[in-house]
């Protein structure tokens, strides 16, 4: 297993997670990718687009956001 | 009410919510709000600023309560569900003019996205060309996205900053409600349009309500009127668009049913016939509203939220108001006014300047 590729896209404002959870998705076609977001509409923004392109997504509470993690 | 609140957050949140505001714009026009004028957030906003006597166009002041309605509607969603979240810092003086110069665009096409595809499903054909140039600019903000775009990192603030626009709300509700007159002519410091727009007024409960219920829903469906064809263009995802589908579709229904269906070009209520400039202002509203991330609404939505850059957008619409009409820049059924080309102009170059400069570097 590959080492986890991590995006801190925390505090960015819509649709800037989404955009660098693609740009890791596409570059880490393998994965594991994990992204960390600060609000529930990111989480939910970013989940929902790597559940639409056949990645397995799990979203996690963390001390100041949460974390979306991608595996194939 | 939870099973209610499932809905809005699943994927069909935002065409119920789509479908709701449609509906109750139209229905709001048959209360007697002004021509598909049922909800417009820019148009609304502009009534704010003339009634706290920002600027003194005596026909548009109005303190309309569906706007501090979506702002409390949305605080309460947010908190109840734990989504309330003060937050700011990024680039906040930038998003300034950038509500500044999307109510520039906006007023130089005479309404908001929202207005937008409400002129469109009460058959006013003229905003064919402001929606085109709506896509136009969301296009162009689309492209700077890809570049990296971007006005910086928030963060959070304490847990107290997020009141502020809530109780912001509750004092223009109480200056509605209360109506203080002492300014020198026996009027102000609040102005009230005796004709015009400004005095076409649904009653103030059913717009406060329906205010408070679209803020609620939107907060929780996330809708979004420019978000809608960004990420429709950009990420092939009609998520969000099925929100806008479903508004036509539900405001042209009850318009056909109230009889307010009047398609055309001429004749349409506070609208005028220049395509070029509905066209352009749009086009620079759609910039600025990609930009900053989210269309009027939107930014009303999560300024309840407490996000304080969203609150600062929202405060540069106000302004941009006041100014658009001290200044002569704002259009009227007559057409668009030279200074109002001159400013759009402005905000173009100060969009595209944003654009292309701001970016972030991620590690």
């Amino acid at each position: 297993m590959s080492e986890t590729f991590v995006v801190d896209a925390r505090g960015l404002s819509c649709p800037q997670p989404v955009i660098e959870t693609r740009k890791a998705l596409e570059k880490h076609s393998g994965g594991p990718v994990e992204v960390l977001v600060d609000t529930v509409t990111s989480r939910e923004n970013v989940a929902r687009y790597g559940e639409s392109h056949g990645w397995k997504v799990a979203r996690e509470d963390t001390e100041d956001g949460f974390k979306v993690s991608f595996t194939r | 009410m939870k099973s209610i609140n499932q809905v809005l957050i699943s994927r069909w949140g935002p065409a119920v919510t789509g479908a709701f505001v449609g509906a109750a714009a139209s229905l709001l026009v048959f209360f007697g709000n002004p021509g598909n004028m049922g909800i417009c957030v820019a148009c609304f906003t502009r009534d704010i600023a003339g009634a706290l006597g920002l600027h003194r166009a005596g026909v548009v002041q109005y303190l309309r309560p569906e706007i501090p309605g979506f702002i409390l509607g949305s605080f309460l969603a947010a908190f109840l569900s734990r989504e309330y979240q003060p937050r700011s810092g990024s680039s906040p003086i930038v998003r300034f003019f950038l509500g500044f110069f999307a109510m520039i665009g906006a007023l130089i096409f005479l309404g908001c996205p929202w207005r937008a595809y409400a002129r469109l499903a009460g058959g006013d054909w003229n905003a064919i060309a402001g929606i085109g140039g709506l896509a136009v600019g969301i296009g162009v903000g689309i492209i700077f996205l890809w570049n990296g775009f971007s006005l910086g990192r928030a963060s959070k603030s304490p847990a107290w900053a997020g009141i502020v626009m809530p109780l912001a709300a509750v004092a223009l509700l109480a200056l509605l409600f209360l109506r203080p007159l002492f300014g020198p002519e026996g009027t102000g410091p609040v102005f009230f349009s005796k004709s015009g727009p400004g005095a076409a007024t649904a009653p103030v409960f059913i717009a406060l309500g329906v205010g408070l219920i679209v803020g609620w829903m939107a907060q929780k469906s996330r809708f979004c009127t420019v978000g809608a064809l960004r990420d429709l263009i950009m990420l092939r995802d009609g998520h969000l668009f099925s929100g806008v589908a479903a508004f036509l579709v539900s405001a042209f229904v009850v318009n056909l049913l109230l009889g307010q269906f009047k398609p055309g070009f001429e004749g349409q209520p506070v609208a005028h016939m220049n395509h070029l400039w509905n066209f352009i202002g749009m086009a620079l509203s759609g910039l600025a509203f990609t930009l900053a991330g989210g269309c009027p609404g939107r930014q009303f939505i999560m300024s309840g939220e407490g996000d304080g850059d969203a609150s600062i957008f929202v405060l540069g619409m106000l302004v941009g108001a006041g100014f658009a009409h001290n200044f002569a820049l704002a259009s009227s059924g007559a057409g668009v006014t030279a200074n109002g080309m001159t400013a759009t102009v402005i905000g173009l170059v100060f969009c595209l300047a944003v654009g292309w400069l701001f970016r972030i570097k991620m590690d």
